[in-house]
């Protein structure tokens, strides 16, 4: 018999993260009838532990000052003092995610599974689904959950659940968390530069990625979107290689974008860009590769090499 | 510092089509490009970089095959010292906690201040370093996108979060630092520099030598497990253009002219 299920909530300035109701979802598909249970640490959590419980019908509270911004190393150990050996435990696969939960299920001595897009528990046994190779290969995973797990679940693809029926309650377990020392201290965060544009105001934005191939090609992506009237953005490769400035990254560590239209140019498609496009833009895609996964998100295609597309395209806007 | 970085020999993403084989058990491997997992080159120049400013050396290690020599090769002609190839059949089907265990096993046997390992790699699963701080009770931070020497006891790191931000961290020494891309530039290796360092000689250690326990580690040793690649069933996709250029680019200013494209 599996061990009880765990929804790790995510929040910052009082408000819970997107992720919090995916993993109701998530959740449900691991404990089939059983109560969930929602982990809330931090600090001053009431009023959002409380919304919590409109959605899981139990709710840990963790409030302790150590908590107040969400070190990874320092909750770790809350959670190993807190939580049954066999807790099954859903983390959102994202920058604190990533952080805890290889080292927690080393602490907890249960299996540990990253990103994953989806999830069937046949008895003990959670039947997974991963993607690996940038998303070019889908992959079947099986781990036993009788002794728990960690599960890291990718953020946006589980339905948030707006129900607001679970009508559970709050347990404080603050008291439990033990010794929270240890050898990482939180100073600060710094936030990011701004840059000399603001790509999250343009309607059009002409995206390219590593198929761009080279620096001295972007002038053709800037042409086009001269044309089109758009502004140049850009994937994280581009940006890792200081051909274009951080701020003109779209993606769950750059900018999040909500254009009309998005043209990804050799970009292809992994879910931490496409973290950051919101509110359902037209999509072009324009990529050599027919299965690279931007063609499963994007409204239209075309398979061809960009750096002989884009011109083509310029040209014939131009000619208009 | 003495730094120890764990590196990847993956088939590269960026020139590869990666296609699954017929009976699942794995991707098809003929005529793949090869090379270093991108976090990790940026691993590896770091470790230089902190060398070169603070003195030691840099050790990378692989577990591997052996075409995963190269790659170590690779890394040593980019001014790692030394680099160490963990191969042993016990080792095949690993999984994360596997691998961990392996890199626990040498960073036991060397004496490290700072262990170094890539954010992620081919499998998207980011697990090894945390893995490998927790095995070795030491303090982890991952997405690491900047690291400054305080001390012989202390470094300051940056941590990635979302938006583009920045975590500062103050965290003691030994630790393990998974590095996100875009933290350095790495440098350029030449034919000359991998032909230096072509003789060098790279020991390899097995389970035995390491004095791991066979059944802890590899198929044996795996809590999950891969039961297959597949295809998943696709939904509808793009509407594909098709056609010579001209119809495509013409086909297609339509659909931007009626949803906002052009201006
Ligand atoms: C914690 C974390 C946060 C991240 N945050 C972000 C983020 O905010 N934003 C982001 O973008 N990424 C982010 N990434 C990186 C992300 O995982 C991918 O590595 C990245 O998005 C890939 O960028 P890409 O699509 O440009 O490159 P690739 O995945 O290499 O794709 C290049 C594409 O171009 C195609 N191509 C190549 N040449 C041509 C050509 N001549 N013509 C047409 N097509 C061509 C290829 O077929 C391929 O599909 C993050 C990763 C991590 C671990």
């Amino acid at each position: 018999m599996a061990g009880q299920v765990f929804a790790y909530i995510r929040h910052h300035d009082g408000k819970a993260e997107d992720s919090a109701l995916e993993l109701v979802n998530a959740a449900k598909k691991i404990a089939g009838g059983a109560a969930v249970t929602a982990i809330v640490a931090g600090s001053g959590i009431d009023s959002l532990c409380a919304e919590m419980a409109a959605s899981y019908k139990d709710v840990w509270k963790l409030d302790n000052s150590a908590l107040a911004y969400p070190n990874a190393e320092v909750i770790r150990k809350a959670l190993v003092n807190i939580l049954p050996a066999n807790a099954v435990v859903l983390v959102p696969h994202d920058t604190f995610g990533m952080d805890l939960s290889p080292g927690l299920s080393i602490k907890m001595g249960s299996p540990f599974v990253a990103d994953i897009v989806d999830v069937e528990a046949d008895g003990d046994v959670l039947k997974i689904v991963r993607q690996e190779y940038s998303g070019q290969a889908h992959t079947h995973v099986e781990c036993n959950m009788s002794a728990g797990a960690v599960i890291n679940v990718r953020p946006g693809v589980f339905q948030p659940d707006e129900s607001k029926s679970a009508g559970g309650s709050v347990t404080d377990k603050s008291a439990a968390v033990g010794d929270l020392t240890c050898g990482r201290k939180y100073l600060e965060v710094v936030a990011a530069e701004a840059g000399d544009v603001d790509i999250t105001k343009s309607d059009v934005l002409v995206s390219i990625g590593r198929g761009i191939e080279e620096e001295d090609n972007i002038p053709i992506a800037q042409e086009l979107a001269d044309a089109m009237g758009a502004v140049v953005s850009c994937s994280r490769p581009i940006v890792d290689a200081k051909w274009l400035e951080k701020a003109r990254q779209v993606g769950t560590s750059g900018q999040t974008v909500k254009p009309k239209v998005y043209m990804a140019m050799g970009i292809s498609g992994s879910f931490q860009h496409l973290g950051g496009i919101k509110g359902n833009p037209f999509i072009v895609a324009v990529n050599k590769n027919p299965k690279a996964p931007i063609f499963q998100v994007a409204d239209v295609g075309v398979e061809a090499n960009i750096l002989e597309f884009m011109p083509s395209l310029t040209e014939a806007i131009k000619a208009l | 510092m003495e730094i120890l970085v764990c590196v990847k020999r993956v088939p590269d993403t960026a020139e590869n089509e990666i296609t699954v084989r017929k009976d699942g058990k794995d991707i098809v491997r003929d005529d793949l490009v090869y090379s270093v997992n991108e976090w990790d080159n940026y691993a590896v120049e770091e470790a230089i970089q902190i060398v070169e400013d603070k003195g030691g050396s840099v050790t990378v290690v692989t577990v591997g095959d052996g075409d995963s020599e190269e790659v170590l090769r690779r890394e040593m002609a980019m001014g790692a010292d030394n680099g160490i190839l963990l191969k042993d059949d016990a080792f095949v089907g690993s999984d994360g906690k596997g691998i961990a265990t392996v890199l626990k096993g040498v960073v036991q046997k060397g004496k490290y201040d700072l262990i170094l390992c890539g954010a992620q790699a081919d499998d998207g699963a980011g697990q090894v370093g945390g893995m490998l701080a927790a095995l070795l009770d030491v303090p982890y931070a991952s997405l690491v996108n900047s690291v400054k020497v305080i001390d012989d006891k202390k470094l300051k790191v940056g941590r990635e979060i979302e938006g583009g931000n920045q975590e500062m961290n103050e965290i003691t020494l030994p630790c393990v630092l998974s590095i996100q891309t875009g933290i350095n530039e790495p440098r350029y290796v030449g034919i000359r520099g991998i032909r230096k360092v072509a003789s060098v000689e790279i020991p390899v250690l097995g389970a035995s030598d390491l004095g791991l326990d066979a059944g802890a580690v590899g198929k044996a040793g795996a809590k999950v497990k891969l039961v297959d690649y597949f295809v998943p069933e696709l939904g509808a996709g793009a509407e594909m253009l098709e056609g010579s250029t001209e119809e495509i680019t013409e086909k297609l200013i339509e659909l931007l002219k009626a949803k906002g494209g052009l201006k």
